[in-house]
């Protein structure tokens, strides 16, 4: 057996582990503005029509990692126009695309036989084989996500806790809104290699859910949720190799754990 | 109403003015035709009944909506002050009283205490915003309002969740503050009694501009009386505020020190 100081010094496993914590590092005050705003379905969304950029991408034979990008982006911009029709309930079209734009996708992905795909990789992602390009893709675009939402914060924060308000005090709360879901597809777009499509989102979520109720101030929540992210990272990603388990799962599902000990924790200490 | 219009023309500047404003909402004509005009320093108070289409008003005089016919004008670089009829907050979203504030943009950090004094509400700036009551949040959403230093303060319906006692002092409260920053203030209200006492100007409103001027004159125009009705305004002139003592923001009888 492979000892951790061993692991932790191959290439896999730390380009493993790195790109990993960048996605729990966003998770926790993306994550938070998703769960205030009520966005995870959104998310869900965004993720799923993922499957169909990697399938337009192989089709066109283009860069795999530009053509997800591009077309979560461009879904984004989609979703936030149908958004923004009274005349169409979100909450439906949200449920015909998320599951069309994924069925469609496998599809695809079945049609071009040329190509083997692991869809299996897509679906939950393929943490272990990051390389080197990937973690280059994962960091760039995490920095971004990441200092747009420091820049923007005090925006984000106020449309989020009364639009109007925010809209009378000079705030854009249109472009606002446009900029966080473009955040959250970019995100979606890299993180697709992670954790898969059909798992982001929990990992957005989980996080800021579990640090709730030990969160007095939206900053601390949005800290919180990041390290409690990343503590799921790490250790998903032990357990993940030591017991021979997908990574993307593993870390959900020690995700879910840790959100579930909180919640016992801060109930206990009520009583 | 003469009197008025010509009390316009030499009073104060001009912040705000609403031309011909038309809107319709899901085929209902919500708003036909009105003007309104609020200067420096006037209280103007909107009235009417329920659905009559204040808050509507309010929302295009804001930008929050697009008016169907009419123009808004606003006078360069004016800063407004809004007070929203409610506030909901997201139970997942912990902030308190005090980070609520320093939203208010452009704010000035130094005044929150200053202005939560003002508005009696000092104790509550640590609190979290979710377990603030409905007439504290009140004075919290003015707050909010003061701290931007507004040229115009537009509230909906301000006294909501206020008891009577409260509700008085409110409005002087908001009398005083236009004496002291100068500013014009357009608030929305039910409370009949209470707005007439307080303001320079009524404006009565059931989707266009029933009435409007100086509240004496208001609460005797035949428009008035047959939308509230008669016996209203029998009872605005017999009535006077009769209460002994006051209350303080927790409820607690206050000792008056006269």
């Amino acid at each position: 057996m492979i000892t951790i100081t061993e692991l932790i010094t191959t290439d896999f496993f730390l380009f493993a582990l790195v790109a990993g914590l960048s996605l729990a590092l966003i998770a926790g005050p993306l994550g938070s503005l998703i769960v205030w705003r009520r966005m995870s379905y959104f998310g869900d969304t965004l993720a799923h029509s993922a499957l169909l950029g990697i399938a337009v991408g192989l089709i066109t034979n283009s860069n795999p990692q530009m053509a997800i990008i591009i077309s979560c982006l461009l879904v984004g911009i989609l979703l936030v126009y149908l958004d923004k029709n009274p005349k169409i309930s979100t909450d439906t079209v949200l449920g015909i695309l998320a599951h069309s734009t994924l069925a469609i996708g496998v599809v695809i992905l079945a049609l071009t036989e040329s190509v083997r795909v692991n869809l299996e990789a897509y679906l939950f992602g393929a943490l272990l084989t990051i390389n080197i390009i990937d973690l280059i893709w994962v960091i760039a675009i995490m920095l971004i996500v990441i200092s747009t939402l420091y820049y923007f914060w005090n925006d984000f924060l106020s449309v989020t806790v009364h639009a109007e308000l925010a809209k009378t005090e000079g705030i854009n709360v249109e472009r606002t809104h446009l900029f966080l879901v473009l955040l959250i597809a970019l995100t979606i777009a890299v993180s697709m290699k992670i954790v898969g499509v059909l798992l982001i989102t929990s990992l957005l979520i989980i996080p800021p859910a579990a640090a709730r109720k030990f969160a007095q101030s939206p900053e601390k929540m949005a800290i919180l949720a990041s390290l409690i992210g990343s503590t799921a990272v790490v250790l998903g990603l032990f357990l993940a190799f030591y017991v021979n388990t997908p990574v993307g799962p593993t870390i959900v599902v020690v995700a879910t754990i840790l959100f579930l000990v909180l919640s016992v924790f801060t109930r206990a200490q009520k009583e | 109403m003469e009197a008025s219009s010509a009390i316009r023309a030499d009073s104060g500047k001009l912040l705000l003015s609403a031309k011909g404003i038309s809107k319709t909402l899901a085929d209902r004509h919500v708003l036909q035709n009105i003007d309104l005009e609020i200067q420096e320093g006037q209280i103007i108070s909107l009235i009417g009944p329920n659905g009559a289409g204040k808050t509507t008003l309010v929302r295009v005089l804001l930008g929050l909506l697009t008016t169907d016919l009419g123009s808004i004008y606003h006078r360069p670089k004016l800063r407004i002050g809004y007070m929203p009829q409610q506030l909901m907050i997201e139970s997942t979203l912990p902030i308190t009283v005090r980070r609520f504030l320093q939203l208010a943009t452009p704010s000035f950090h130094d005044r929150i205490d200053a202005t939560l004094q003002q508005l009696e509400i000092s104790q509550l700036a640590e609190q979290q915003l979710i377990s603030v009551s409905g007439g504290e949040l009140q004075r919290v959403l003015l707050a909010r309002a003061l701290l931007r230093n507004p040229h115009l303060l537009i509230l909906d319906e301000p006294a909501q969740g206020v008891d009577i006692a409260g509700q008085a002092k409110l409005y002087a409260l908001i009398g005083k503050i236009r004496n002291q920053n100068g500013c014009g203030v357009l608030m929305i209200s039910h409370d009949l009694h209470l707005v007439m006492s307080s303001t320079d100007e009524v404006v009565c409103l059931n989707h266009h501009v029933c009435c409007h001027g100086k509240p004496d004159q208001v609460s005797t125009d035949p428009a008035f009386l047959e939308l509230f009705g008669a016996q209203v305004s029998t009872n605005l002139a017999v009535y006077t505020h009769n209460h002994n003592h006051e209350h303080d923001i927790t409820g607690e009888v206050k000792i008056s020190e006269s």
